[in-house]
């Protein structure tokens, strides 16, 4: 973008300056991942170790297990809700918003749709589309309480939304009784189930289908990059997450945008639990999965934000439940997993700042480097360094 | 280059989908065939040592494994875990051949209907729940048979005449411990009063919040009540530490004997006796009548009749009112009285 202007009297010196930065960047850009996955392999082996197990045989056993069918079908199924629970805690993300509450916002809004979906019976298409459309209004109407109540009182969003979760559970626990919105099934309540008709395609994988939302989460994250890179609403959220004041005096509405991107991080999160309620359980009952809210922000972190790096993310994560449960049964520790879980995500937050340190000073010192040597050949001054 | 990058890893992620998506290779189950491994045991969140049903569950097993030398294993279910994650676990049990696999608790229901159609030669067994199946077993207490014995008790032992009932979550389960107990207090003496409180309307977490069941039974006590049958799983604990506060008030515990049990040890003097769900019986009923090639399947109620519940006598506090209780079980053995399962 800033190349548009033509550069007249290109100057050798600077020019190989922006070569060798570019080179860097594309070095640190590898280096990044590459630390965080040896740092995690090298500590969740010590961990390994530590609890008297051998590392080589746990991580054997986790890619045998990880490469047959049923499991692939398995992690595709569980990384759906997790990818679209990552894409709803990214929108806030990416403009310093940080919305806990994905985890009421999609359990709210599944039990809404479900309690609508199971009263009526609209031809396929519409009717499921209605519940999305539902689900999605339903979770920006969740989180738009705390975008509003951040704008208006300026109340921290962190606060309000976990507080709206332990609301929404509340409010659901109040309708998911027996001659209220549920029915009794032994020692379960739940809705009613939706009728045939809005039942989600699936893919006829073997030996289990893959839910058919997996297109709707893969647009999901096209939309999201589309968005947030190449609309202006999207690069005045990335200026407001840059910075608020330098993006005010830009002329861009900060109140708007926290009520915006809440709406939209509550609408995707209203997304969460659509694979669940429409390919798999058909209805909301007490047993409905809960807390992807919570590993939606772990993902975003490991995914660094990005489409695609959430989508690995997401894929990781699941990979990690289904290969854990395996490890329990081959007699490890059923905790190892999830200390594995938070090593990836400690390692991944930990490296990329790391490299970018690393970066910035590397950066600097070349710059400063290439520019002494431009000055001394000038023989204009040589001041001493200072030091900061 | 940037750009490079990022071409490049959209399409190895796109690659890495649509090749996991056609799910081309082998799934466990074919590429695993296996014989008879054992008996595999799924408890439910707590564990094997909760002091309750999944320890009781797998007394039943270690019971087969000494009396009928099987093998046995035991995996136990994490916070936070949806329907996916239960099916995984029996499926393991199944695909490596343990046969047969009991899901202890209700939350197994659901799954152990779908997993129990995918392994037809499995047999499933699951506590407390009745799914579908033809090779499922079923097993149900009869906690309202022993909560009555438990409300008889109660009804001779209180000097107010104030008897309280705290269950941990109000669902059809814990249901009928409440309906089995007021029944056998208002049977035993019309004057007594009973208060039935529920801790949570619909929340699992109602079975391990022990300081609402300790603010629950206070809040009974100061009322005048001085016999209080709590059954919420771990928020048990919570009730009874409450009552040993108070002299002459009388804690009637759940699922185990808790009068013996190391946790609740230095309260044991306030514990009056204890209804026994004997989850033991019924897995060790399963494992043998599958090593006799006969395999239980359908609904099992384990009731009074047939030792499924029972009244722990242990500490001899309610030895003085042995025939009165004796009376009580005999007419419900003999169908004279029939418990109601809901109150």
């Amino acid at each position: 973008m800033s190349t548009s202007t033509t550069t007249p009297a290109k100057n050798p010196a600077v020019d190989a300056i922006a070569r060798s930065a570019t080179r860097d960047k594309v070095i640190l850009a590898i280096a990044a991942p590459v630390l965080a996955i040896v740092a995690a392999i090298v500590i969740s082996s010590l961990v390994f170790l530590a609890s008297g197990e051998n590392p080589f045989r746990a991580y054997g056993i986790m890619a045998d297990y990880g490469h047959y069918s049923d499991s692939q079908v398995w992690i595709i199924n569980k990384a759906v809700p997790y990818y679209l629970s990552a894409l709803a805690v990214a929108i806030g993300f990416r403009m310093n918003l940080f919305n806990i509450g994905v985890d009421g916002q999609y359990r709210l809004a599944a039990f809404a749709a479900a309690a609508v979906g199971g009263a009526i019976a609209l031809p396929g298409a519409i009717q499921i589309i209605l519940l999305i459309v539902i689900a999605m209004l339903v979770g920006a109407l969740w989180s738009g309480i705390a975008g509003l109540l951040k704008t208006t009182r300026g109340v921290s969003e962190v606060i309000t939304t976990i507080m709206l979760n332990a609301i929404a559970a509340s409010i659901i626990g109040y309708f998911l009784q027996d001659g209220r919105l549920a029915i009794k099934d032994g020692n379960l309540l739940h809705t009613k189930f939706l009728p045939e008709s809005s039942h989600f395609f699936s893919f006829p994988t073997h030996p289990k289908p893959v839910y058919g939302f997996v297109v709707i989460a893969v647009l999901a994250g096209a939309l999201y990059w589309f968005g947030i890179n190449r609309t202006r609403f999207g690069f005045d959220l990335r200026a407001v997450g840059a910075s608020e004041s330098a993006a005010e005096a830009s002329g861009v509405s900060v109140k708007r945008m926290v009520v915006s991107s809440m709406l939209l991080s509550g609408a995707a999160a209203g997304l969460v639990g659509m694979p669940t309620l429409l390919g798999e359980s058909f209805q909301y009952g007490t047993d409905f999965p809960a807390g992807i809210g919570f590993t939606g922000i772990a993902i975003a972190l490991l995914g660094r934000n990005h489409p695609v790096g959430m989508a690995f993310g997401a894929l990781l994560w699941a990979f990690l439940d289904r290969t854990g449960s395996r490890l329990e049964f081959e007699g490890y520790a059923q905790e190892i997993v999830g200390v594995i879980q938070g090593v990836i995500v400690l390692c991944v937050v930990i490296a990329y700042e790391i490299v970018r340190r690393y970066g910035l000073r590397l950066q600097q010192r070349k710059v400063g480097e290439e520019l002494a040597a431009l000055s001394t050949a000038d023989k204009s001054d040589n001041k001493p360094e200072v030091s900061a | 280059m940037r750009r490079v990058i990022r071409i490049a890893a959209a399409a190895t992620a796109t690659t890495c989908l649509a090749f996991t998506a056609t799910a081309c290779g082998q799934s466990f189950a074919e590429a695993n065939r296996a014989k008879h491994a054992g008996v595999g045991l799924a408890f439910d969140i707590g564990g094997r040592d909760d002091h309750s049903f999944n320890e009781a569950a797998a007394r039943g097993t270690e019971d087969a494994q000494k009396k009928l030398g099987v093998k046995v294993k035991m995996l136990t279910a994490k916070n936070g875990e949806t329907e996916a994650d239960r099916e995984q676990r029996l499926s393991s049990f199944a695909e490596a051949g343990y046969n047969p696999v009991i899901g202890v608790g209700f939350a197994y229901s659901q799954s152990v209907q779908n997993v129990a159609k995918d392994f037809p030669a499995t047999t499933f067994g699951v506590v407390d729940a009745v799914p579908q199946g033809k090779n499922v077993d079923a097993m149900v207490f009869a906690e309202h048979e022993g909560s009555y014995l438990a409300g008889v008790a109660a009804a001779l032992k209180s000097k107010t005449h104030n008897v309280g009932f705290i269950g941990g979550v109000n669902n059809a389960l814990i249901q009928k411990f409440q309906a089995g107990f007021e029944q056998g207090v208002r049977d035993t003496d019309p004057k007594t009063k009973v208060v039935s409180q529920y801790l949570y309307p619909n929340n699992d977490k109602g079975f391990n919040d022990p300081a609402a069941a300790k603010a629950k039974a206070a809040g009974m006590i100061d009322s005048g009540i001085d016999v209080i049958y709590t059954a919420a799983g771990q928020s048990g604990a919570g009730s009874i530490e409450e009552i040993s506060k108070h002299k002459g008030v009388w804690a009637i515990g759940v699922d185990s004997d808790q009068y013996r049990q190391p946790g609740l040890a230095q309260y044991k003097d306030h514990i009056l006796t204890s209804v026994v769900k004997n989850v033991d019986v019924a897995v060790f009923d399963l494992i043998k009548s599958y090593e006799a090639h006969k395999p239980l399947t359908g609904i099992h109620a384990y009731d009074l009749k047939h030792q499924g519940v029972s009244l722990a006598t242990s500490g001899g506090f309610i030895k003085d009112i042995e025939p009165q209780i004796d009376a009580a079980r005999k007419k419900i053995i003999e169908g004279k009285v029939k418990v109601k399962e809901t109150p």
